[in-house]
């Protein structure tokens, strides 16, 4: 897929909050340390009044971002996703959680594409975490278009909203004109054979795995599923009524995110032969994001050989 | 109101606080005590509030961040017209606004939910944060036990307001010497408190008597008047004053009277309050 134009999610995160300090003067961004990973820098040089750095103190961070809220603000508060999730988790849920506080929380680097830092740094929980906290709104948009789009749903949207955003350049996958809405999913290709559920990444890694399928006689659909909470429940069991046979796909731990809610939605309204693709209950390790999506069979080579091994068992 | 006044309500505080917890079963009553003359001070007369506008952007904010000790916030909030002093009764129970801790969504007034230690200070830190993006002239001010501080994300939220100069940020400390285990000094010591804050780029003031209402005038006062930095006013008090058989036992942190207690409770703060 080298002729497709590729851009890191966070990237599309720091260019929309630019654009949206323009446009509301209640905007705020906070962060700790890492604004330039975050991609927060080019919006601390445009609003220097606007954006506070918290050091490193991540708990600090997201209790200060409910004050900011409390206090009418839109505090975006941005970190890695291991810190913003799994360090500040307490923070987030009885901070601004508890209180349904009008935080968005903007977490990159999320996942084994951190890369070469290893596994202390690839945060394969956050989206189950996020998922636990009731009236949070998690999404982990698959491309730039998407990510942008998620933002602007998000400071529309009145409450807490946790976004996921990576460190590596991934393929754009969406037009300009394409209808994004929180809680909504979309099929991006029809299929008969078997529904591939996927978000992040995991989508272009689904459309180069279809595209393989299909040379081999299987018409897979694929589906979007951007929002994890709340879940697009209907076109879930659309799907899986259409197709028969799912599987979900995500560069998180296969317990507790978009394979989970998956497999708990169509339990209870539609039993359907399951395969959940993800990190398989195992830590991450060193090496190039390219290399570790190939090991953990993320990119399209890997979800095409789990896809048809899920099929033809069948 | 005078301090004859200052010191009858925070009498009838006092009632409040053991009332709520003797009718909920349970509750934390030591430390609700031990600030009863603070929540007097900043309710009565410190803070910039009306019962009838509790949303008002430009109000002075309150955050318990000793969320346990919220028999005393409702008992002062009864007082200065938020709600009637009989509501207090229903405290903890199915249904209450006045939750085990406070709920800022079920009860006007309260201005951040709060509960687990150490996250106030930083939320009355956002608050400070936004009004001076706001350019707004309201001061927000946060309640702390002495055994609060000992987590790590009060000193994370301190050096934030140190360095930004946070001078509308006033941090008061419920210094009452006990946290559950004991002793604070023997839990996990946190003193020298004062010297603390003051490496944290904070004005400091150290009031003698946290039941004195001149005292806490004074220090408010002060406290006002501090440019270009943040205050903190730690205050030494007595947990479980005026009741005889709670005052200075560490026991008394989190449980709730029996009936024979809560009478004995009640005939004390009758006697106190027949002095004033």
């Amino acid at each position: 897929m080298s002729e497709v134009k590729k851009i890191a999610t966070r990237e599309s995160y720091g260019k929309t909050l630019l654009e949206l300090g323009a446009e509301m003067p209640n905007l705020v961004v906070l962060d700790a340390d890492l604004a330039g990973s975050t991609k927060t820098g080019v919006f601390a040089k445009a609003y220097p009044d606007r954006h506070f750095d918290c050091g490193i103190a991540e708990g600090n961070m997201m209790s200060i971002a409910a004050g900011l809220a409390a206090a009418g603000m839109v505090p975006f508060a941005s970190s890695f996703a291991m810190f913003a999730a799994c360090r500040a988790y307490e923070q987030v849920r009885n901070s601004i959680g508890y209180p349904h506080l009008n935080v968005k929380i903007g977490a990159t680097h999320a996942g084994i594409t951190v890369g070469e830092d290893g596994a202390s740094h690839q945060c394969l929980e956050d989206l189950a975490l996020m998922r636990e906290i009731p009236g949070m709104v998690v999404m982990c948009p698959a491309d730039d278009t998407e990510a942008r789009k998620a933002i602007r749903a998000a400071v529309k949207h009145e409450g807490p909203v946790y976004i996921r955003f990576g460190r590596a350049a991934v393929p754009v996958v969406f037009d300009e004109d394409y209808d994004f809405q929180i809680g909504k999913g979309s099929v991006i290709r029809e299929g008969k054979d078997v529904s591939i559920i996927a978000n992040g990444l995991c989508v272009a890694s689904a459309i180069e795995a279809a595209d393989m399928l299909a040379k081999d006689g299987i018409d897979a659909e694929i589906v979007n599923i951007c929002t994890i909470k709340p879940l697009d429940e209907d076109l879930i069991v659309k799907t899986a009524s259409k197709t028969g046979k799912v599987v979900t796909a995500e560069e998180h731990s296969i317990i507790g995110a978009l394979g989970s809610a998956v497999a708990e939605c169509l339990s209870e309204k539609c039993p359907t032969k399951m395969y959940r693709i993800g990190v398989r209950d195992v830590f991450g390790e060193s090496a190039s994001a390219e290399v570790l999506l190939h090991k953990y069979m993320l990119d399209g080579e890997g979800i095409y050989k789990q896809v048809k091994a899920f099929v033809e068992a069948d | 109101m005078n301090v004859q006044e200052l010191k009858k309500t925070a009498n009838q505080v006092r009632k409040n606080i053991v009332t709520a917890v003797y009718y909920a079963k349970a509750g934390h009553p030591g430390g609700s005590l031990s600030a009863a003359e603070i929540f007097t001070y900043l309710y009565m007369e410190e803070m910039n509030i009306d019962p009838a506008k509790p949303s008002d952007p430009d109000r002075d904010r309150f955050v318990l961040s000793k969320g346990h000790t919220c028999p005393g916030l409702y008992g002062v909030m009864a007082e200065r017209g938020f709600f009637d002093r009989e509501e207090c009764k229903t405290f903890r129970h199915l249904g209450s606004r006045l939750q085990g801790h406070p709920s800022m969504n079920l009860l006007p007034g309260i201005d951040m939910s709060t509960g687990s230690l150490g996250q106030g200070i930083s939320c009355a830190v956002g608050m400070a944060l936004a009004a001076k993006v706001q350019k707004k002239d309201y001061r927000v001010y946060t309640l702390l036990g002495d055994g609060e501080i000992e987590e790590g994300q009060v000193w994370e939220a301190a050096m934030f307001a140190g360095a930004k100069k946070l001078d509308n940020l006033c941090v008061i400390v419920d210094n009452n010497g006990l946290q559950i285990d004991g002793k604070i000094e023997e839990v996990n010591n946190p003193y020298p408190i004062d010297k603390k804050f003051e490496a944290f780029n904070f004005h400091v003031i150290c009031v003698e008597d946290g039941h004195d209402f001149e005292q806490l005038a004074a220090a408010f006062a002060e406290a006002r008047s501090v440019k270009g930095l943040p205050t903190a006013i730690i205050c030494k008090t007595l947990k479980g004053k005026d009741v005889s058989f709670m005052e200075g036992v560490a026991d008394w942190h989190g449980k709730a009277p029996n009936a024979q207690q809560y009478e004995i409770a009640m005939a004390d703060l009758e006697r106190i309050g027949e002095t004033l």
